[in-house]
């Protein structure tokens, strides 16, 4: 491939955003999901499979991804400019995130030419919605103990078990499902084994989880005897960890191939300020509040320490005091300071705070109250805060265990 | 443009080397039985180490060359301080720099030292002749403090018609060894800088203060009756702008130390829960230990990305607004940082923490002091309101 020039990416750019600006959605009238998590309704799913398949036949969607496959196969700057404008003109999300993301990468790269063949383009075109089976209802972090069991019967494989935190597990055609083959196995993560499931076979339940905030996005998956073709295998048996392993490369976004496309809407301080700039306290405006601005600026410091740590992580000479505290730190700073700023953002609102989604009066359609409850997916999920916690004091602090 | 605004963030081969420079001297000269050999002392810093760091041109590295100085930025002095703070190695360097960056500001930085009677400043001879002294390794100091309220917009002191001085000031850093000081007053109210040589303080004027961190010291001083020298008095409007740049790199130097001093702090506190054994295990496995010090180890990390960042928008003209609000940031964030740190260290050293004997008083009670000077976080969040929400 030859390298973009600065004048091809100046006129995709702009030949991207006029037609965001033109094909924005109008408001569906109902709340969305602010990310793939949160798909709980048909009314949302059929919305957003309308608005992806919509960006990829514009052309605007897995375009590094092959031609024959339902990419285009230019540079991958282009999706990136599509990507950054999707954000500015602030677009719905890309829903299909586990397909796009994370399942269709790994096909891209280690698949057999029939996978690519049967998977890909729907994962693009939102015809075919993946789901993951890694977490256990009794193993959440610990993926390497999985007992999910997959028995080799025939042509096929007999699945039983129990996966938990289904995103979108309810609406899934396809599962990328981490399952044991071989329970005798001397390394427990020898005897599992990777597979591209099809959801829709008898034996598989996929019960959805209300969640807090009362609206679901997640399921519990029961395979009861579900019998899958043996062709639905990755790999061999036995390379389901380092599959896994791999898959989990991508969620991090620690390697490239993604699809593109947003997988959830970035709530900025910016958006909080501005939502609250009439909103008033006392008998005059909030943000005139000496206490309320004290706030505030305090979380305006913590967004910008996360800009600011990102830079200096990538300045040797500043990073050898405690090597990778700020990268290890990542995650639980973003997930606290996030949801901190949406407690904060419900506190300024003052009665108003007090509604929730359903009430014609509530702000934004009661976005920041859900946003607020939904932001404990990411403090609990991946590793909850004080897993996070315990890591860096022993990793970086080196203190005991 | 969103309110987390300028986010750059640099760090030039200068400052690299001078880090690695300074942290080496610093760890060698100022190891912490050093440190406490030196609390109930008179001076309160070896002289001997001083004079080392004046060889290094260490008081001069910001100031230009036509003066004697390095004429590097006055971003190359942040990570010095950082690593004195890191040491608490004491001495006169900050409220040297501090006079330093006062005048030359005042003088109209940029256009030159020969220039600055042209700008309105009456003296370049007297002042050049300070700024060269100051950068051949007197040390100096800036007496702005009227009263307790760092944030005070009104000056008590005064400069008479017959360019008499009267008042007093408060905690002049480094007084006691100061061959100058930078008296700030007011004239018809405005204000203007004032520069005294020692010989014109009667002793009497002068009183050693008690301060809370023993690695420091000061004196309030009344300037009463001093008369000011043909030529040490500059006024005018760079007057202004340069103590409204003092007062943020003040700060700034003061947070880069905070911080420098609060990552020992935590590295004494997480030695001792490595070692220390309580019910059979070792004290630092316990969560209630462990997540504090992390929460410590990422305001720190914090601390630095703000001062480096400031450090990246610091030149010599007036300071802008993009450099106010990181100043600010990380005045706020250090102060903070090492006030928790210190207060952490002293509990979880258990009874041993309540001791003299223990290292976890010098940084508590550092913290105390560094939290006051130049503003503490509150005042410096309620001025980043305004630079950030009134806009």
């Amino acid at each position: 491939m030859s390298p973009v020039n600065e004048q091809e990416k100046v006129a995709f750019r702009q030949e991207v955003a006029a037609w965001m600006h033109t094909n924005r959605p109008v408001d569906p009238g109902f709340l969305l999901p602010q990310s793939f998590m949160e798909v709980g309704s048909e009314q949302q799913l059929d919305f957003l499979r309308e608005w992806q398949h919509k960006v990829w036949s514009a052309g605007y969607l897995g375009m590094a991804w092959p031609r024959e496959h339902g990419g285009q196969g230019v540079d991958p700057v282009f999706q990136s400019i599509a990507d950054q404008e999707m954000r500015r003109h602030g677009v719905p999300i890309c829903f299909n995130v586990i397909g796009l993301g994370w399942a269709g990468p790994l096909i891209n790269d280690i698949g057999s030419e029939a996978e690519k063949a049967k998977y890909l383009k729907g994962i693009l075109s939102a015809e075919d919605i993946w789901c993951q089976g890694f977490s256990e209802p009794d193993h959440g972090s610990d993926l390497g103990n999985a007992q999910t069991r997959a028995r080799r019967e025939g042509d096929d494989y007999v699945i039983n078990g129990t996966k938990t935190w289904t995103t979108m597990g309810n609406f899934a055609k396809y599962m990328i499902l981490l399952a044991r083959t071989n329970p005798h196995a001397e390394r427990k993560y020898d005897g599992l084994s990777f597979f591209l499931a099809p959801m829709q076979v008898p034996g598989i339940d996929p019960r959805p989880i209300r969640k807090l905030t009362g609206e679901y996005g997640f399921t519990e998956t029961f395979f009861t005897d579900a019998r899958i073709p043996a062709s639905c295998l990755m790999g061999e048996e036995g390379q389901g960890w380092k599959i896994a392993m791999k898959t989990l490369q991508y969620e991090r976004g620690a390697e490239a191939g993604a699809a593109g496309g947003l997988a959830f809407v970035r709530i900025a301080i910016d958006d909080m300020i501005a939502e609250l700039s009439d909103v008033e306290r006392d008998g005059a405006p909030a943000l005139e509040d000496p206490s309320i601005r004290d706030q505030v600026v305090q979380m305006i410091m913590e967004e910008k320490a996360i800009v600011l740590g990102e830079r200096r992580s990538t300045i040797g000479p500043l990073t050898t005091d405690y090597p990778f505290s700020l990268q290890l730190s990542t995650k639980l700073r973003f997930t606290e300071s996030t949801r901190r700023m949406r407690q904060l953002a419900i506190n300024l609102q003052g009665a108003d705070g007090g509604l929730y989604v359903g009430d014609d009066a509530a702000r934004q359609g009661g976005f920041w109250q859900r946003a607020y409850l939904n932001s404990f997916s990411a403090t609990i999920g991946g590793g909850t805060s004080q897993v996070q916690a315990n890591i860096i004091a022993e990793h970086i602090l080196g203190l005991p265990k | 443009m969103s309110v987390l605004g300028n986010t750059a963030l640099s760090f030039s081969d200068d400052q690299s080397m001078i880090m690695d420079v300074s942290r080496a001297f610093c760890a060698d000269k100022s190891p912490v039985s050093a440190v406490r050999g030196l609390l109930e002392t008179d001076a309160g810093f070896d002289v001997a180490v001083w004079r080392e760091m004046v060889d290094m041109g260490w008081p001069g590295m910001a100031l230009p060359e036509s003066v004697g100085g390095s004429g590097l930025g006055v971003d190359t002095v942040v990570p010095v301080l950082e690593a004195m703070g890191r040491a608490l190695l004491g001495g006169p360097l900050l409220s040297t720099l501090l006079a330093g960056q006062l005048l030359l500001r005042a003088a109209g930085n940029g256009t030159g030292l020969e220039a600055s009677s042209r700008a309105g400043s009456e003296p370049s001879g007297f002042l050049h002749d300070t700024l060269s002294s100051i950068a051949a390794g007197a040390p100096a100091t800036v007496a702005l403090l009227d009263g307790a309220d760092w944030g005070a917009q009104t000056i008590r002191c005064e400069l008479s018609g017959d360019s008499t001085l009267r008042g007093a000031k408060q905690q002049v850093l480094d007084a006691a060894v100061a061959e100058w000081f930078v008296v700030v007053a007011q004239q018809a109210g405005e204000p203007v800088l004032v520069i005294v040589p020692k010989v014109a303080i009667e002793p009497a004027a002068r009183r050693d203060k008690v301060l809370i961190d023993a690695t420091r010291r000061a004196q309030s001083v009344d300037f009463t009756g001093v008369l000011a020298a043909d030529g040490a008095v500059l006024r005018g409007p760079q007057v202004v702008s340069a103590l409204r740049d003092v007062r943020l790199l003040g700060a700034l130097l003061l947070a880069a130390e905070a911080g420098g001093s609060a990552a020992s702090c935590l590295n004494t506190t997480v030695e001792y829960l490595k070692t220390r054994k309580q019910f059979g295990k070792l004290i630092g496995s316990y969560q209630a230990l462990k997540h504090p010090c992390v929460d410590i180890l990422m305001a720190i990390d914090t601390t630095r990305s703000f001062v480096y960042h400031a450090a990246s928008l610091l030149g010599s003209d007036p300071l802008g607004h993009d450099a106010e609000v990181a100043c600010r940031m990380a005045k706020a964030q250090a102060t903070e940082t090492l006030k928790h740190a210190g207060d952490r260290a002293v509990q979880f050293h258990g009874g041993m923490g309540f001791t003299w004997e223990c290292d976890a008083q010098l940084y508590v009670r550092r913290a105390q002091w560094v939290q006051q000077a130049y503003g503490d976080a509150q005042h410096h969040r309620k001025h980043l309101a305004q630079l950030l929400l009134d806009r």
